[in-house]
């Protein structure tokens, strides 16, 4: 195998426009969480009723996608397969930048954000959500500290071991994520030990999904060679970890439709809830794993690069419409604090919650996206962190 | 800072002493910003009557009697919130620290009206999930947020069967020194813990008494003399989402 060069990114006109609309996006997500901290959630669309909003979908799917953005450095060091080591540090970067967006946005839609020393002094360790802290700012550390050992010459043969907590790191970390959910025993929609491993699987999509775009909008911007070979192996994986989210989803709603108990919060998710109905089925099944497959392997589409790249827009689009299903869905349907029983009252007990995403709540959720990218781009510029060439070898 | 207002001074011995050392505290706090949120913090535990009160020789229970309230009474909600200073004005990001649920039966029609409020259980989901312990239990069983570290996470609403806690969503005045409500925050039913340290009953059970059908009977589940542990073994009772064994402080009677 040749040896690999890493290069700095060039700083074109281009660059700096595109980081010049990033951080007027971030500023605009910064002056709506100034806005919501000092009017209140008022300004947004959330209630007693959807407690968690649009943020919330944004900062799921950006913790979810960071931990799977890191599956190509964990193919290269964990599992052997040198054919990825040249992506690895693109991946861990990617790792860190989405987490820290994600992070971010949760930050900022607390309720008291200035509380966040309480958040870091007191812990119930009871709560998955402190366990959650924890694990996430771990994951910023040891794959810091992966990344280190990778672009430190003196210390690559570490790259294995810390390759290896890194990914057990992400593993936990991911159950973690789904386990905020599927612990939940009080809400229908959640309530299920399969919510873990689906998280995991969720996030080897969107994460691979986003690897794969910014590798190929970097490429493409940078004017350095990317390999078919490479890209299509990719690709394949991709595919693979969409289906296995199909599979989990099926997995997950056939065990729910066989206990009487969800039957309500089933028929509202698969075929009575509306707008959440049709995020399900077209959204999440058809966007998130039918349709990137069809443009991954059907014989007329297999080569074709730009294939790959709107399967990959596919997977992510489909990951946010699924995340949106699964946070605001979930608690859009009404709790059965009297099983069986017909009920109604003034705070809404009975009725399907109301929820509209507001301005402000989607500029905050934009603005940690804008964050994430911002932190590659500048970390990009900054250090060596992608190949001169992804050629494929012999090329 | 969003939150004006601390519990009521824990009564008995050493109220005198506390009094002084709130009054010095508080000096000390106007000269020296810097340790205001300590001190505000040891106001606060001193006002929960943690060091003197809560007993785990005790156990505050409720028990409701359905079809002794009336659909059309709403004694118990408004005494709660005139007492707590809440407001609901129809909105849906309004609190409601206790509701009337109409409950029906599809099958028979037998319809019932009854109050929901935090249901104090004993192994309180909202206590579990906190991630920083703000939502935390006495030893007697009553179930509290304590508004000095609640981060506004709402992890705790996520996780309450009883839909039993309220965001606050804006900026609120007309505070009550005992209900401290602060905007960014999580609240609910504090089983009206001011009134209990000083003897006497929550207000929606004392309004119920006097202005309703006399439905609430509050007690101690612990003491079999009381009148709640009494009326418990006469008269068969269900604690609502029994099937999640959280065991509930509050209990019914004649749900449909």
């Amino acid at each position: 195998m040749r040896a690999i060069h890493y290069r700095e990114i060039d700083g074109s006109g281009g660059f700096w426009a595109l980081v010049g609309l990033l951080a007027l996006l971030l500023a605009a997500g910064l002056t709506a969480a100034y806005f919501m901290e000092h009017i209140g959630h008022i300004i947004t669309g959330m209630s007693n009723q959807v407690v968690w909003g649009m943020p919330h979908v944004f900062a799921v799917f950006l913790i979810v996608a960071a931990s799977g953005a890191l599956n190509t450095a964990s193919i290269a060091s964990v599992f052997g397969r040198v054919a990825y080591k040249p992506l690895a540090r693109l991946s861990g970067l990617l790792a860190i930048a989405l987490l820290i967006g994600g992070l971010a946005i949760l930050v900022l839609d607390l309720g008291r954000p200035d509380r966040l020393g309480v958040a870091m002094t007191h812990y119930n360790f009871r709560s998955i959500f402190a366990w959650n802290i924890l694990l996430y700012t771990g994951f910023i550390a040891v794959t810091g500290w992966y990344l280190w050992v990778m672009m430190e010459q003196r210390l690559n043969r570490h790259s294995r071991m810390v390759g290896t907590v890194a990914f057990l790191w992400r593993l936990i970390l991911t159950t973690g994520t789904g386990s905020i959910f599927g612990l939940l025993v009080a809400r229908q929609p959640y309530d299920e030990a399969i919510m873990a491993p689906m998280f995991i699987v969720m996030s080897l999509a969107f994460g691979l999904a986003i690897f794969i775009l910014v590798l190929m909008a970097a490429c493409r911007a940078g004017a350095r060679p990317l390999g078919d070979e490479t890209l299509m192996r990719l690709k394949n994986l991709l595919g693979a970890f969409a289906a296995g989210l199909l599979y989990f989803l099926l997995v997950f709603h056939l065990t729910k439709l066989y206990e009487a108990k969800f039957s309500g919060a089933e028929a509202f998710i698969l075929w009575r809830g509306g707008p959440y109905t049709v995020l399900f089925w077209f959204g999440a099944v058809f966007l998130g794993g039918v349709l990137p497959m069809l443009l991954f392997w059907l014989p007329p589409m297999r080569r074709s690069r730009a294939a790959v790249g709107w399967g990959s827009v596919s997977v992510v689009v489909g990951g946010l419409a699924l995340v949106y299903d699964v946070v605001i869905g979930g608690q859009a349907w009404p709790l059965s604090i009297f099983p069986g029983m017909q009920v109604s009252s003034s705070f809404y007990d009975g009725v399907v919650g109301y929820y509209a995403p507001s301005l402000p709540e989607c500029a905050l959720g934009l603005g940690g996206c804008a964050l994430a990218v911002l932190i590659t781009l500048l970390a990009l510029k900054l250090l060596p962190f992608l190949p001169e060439t992804l050629a494929d070898e012999g090329n | 800072m969003a939150m004006t207002g601390r519990p009521a001074a824990p009564r008995g011995t050493g109220h005198e002493v506390d009094e002084d050392r709130r009054r010095f505290l508080g000096t000390a706090a106007l000269s020296a910003l810097v340790v205001a949120p300590g001190v505000s913090l040891l106001a606060f535990a001193e006002g929960q009557g943690r060091k003197q009160g809560a007993s785990a020789r005790t156990r505050w229970g409720l028990l409701i009697d359905t079809t002794k309230c009336k659909s059309s009474c709403t004694a118990c909600v408004t005494a709660c919130s005139s007492y707590n200073g809440w407001k609901n004005e129809g909105r849906p990001t309004d609190p409601q620290w206790i509701r009337k649920v109409q409950v029906t039966d599809p099958e028979t029609g037998v319809s019932r009206s009854v109050p929901v409020m935090c249901q104090h259980c004993a192994k309180a989901p909202c206590v579990e999930v906190c991630p920083t312990g703000a939502s935390f239990k006495r030893a007697d069983g009553i179930v509290l947020v304590d508004r000095h570290i609640c981060i506004g996470c709402r992890y705790c609403m996520m996780a309450c069967p009883y839909k039993a806690r309220s965001f606050v969503s804006e900026e609120i005045s007309g505070q009550k020194p005992w209900a401290p409500r602060g905007k960014g925050t999580v609240e609910g039913c504090t089983l009206c813990v001011d009134r209990i340290d000083a003897g006497q009953v929550p207000a929606c059970v004392q309004a119920c008494a006097h202005e309703g059908g006399r439905a609430m009977t509050f007690g101690d589940l612990k003491d079999p003399a009381s009148e709640i542990s009494r009326a418990l073994a006469e008269f068969p009772s269900v604690q609502l989402r029994a099937d999640l064994m959280l065991d509930p402080g509050v209990q019914y009677q004649g749900l449909p």
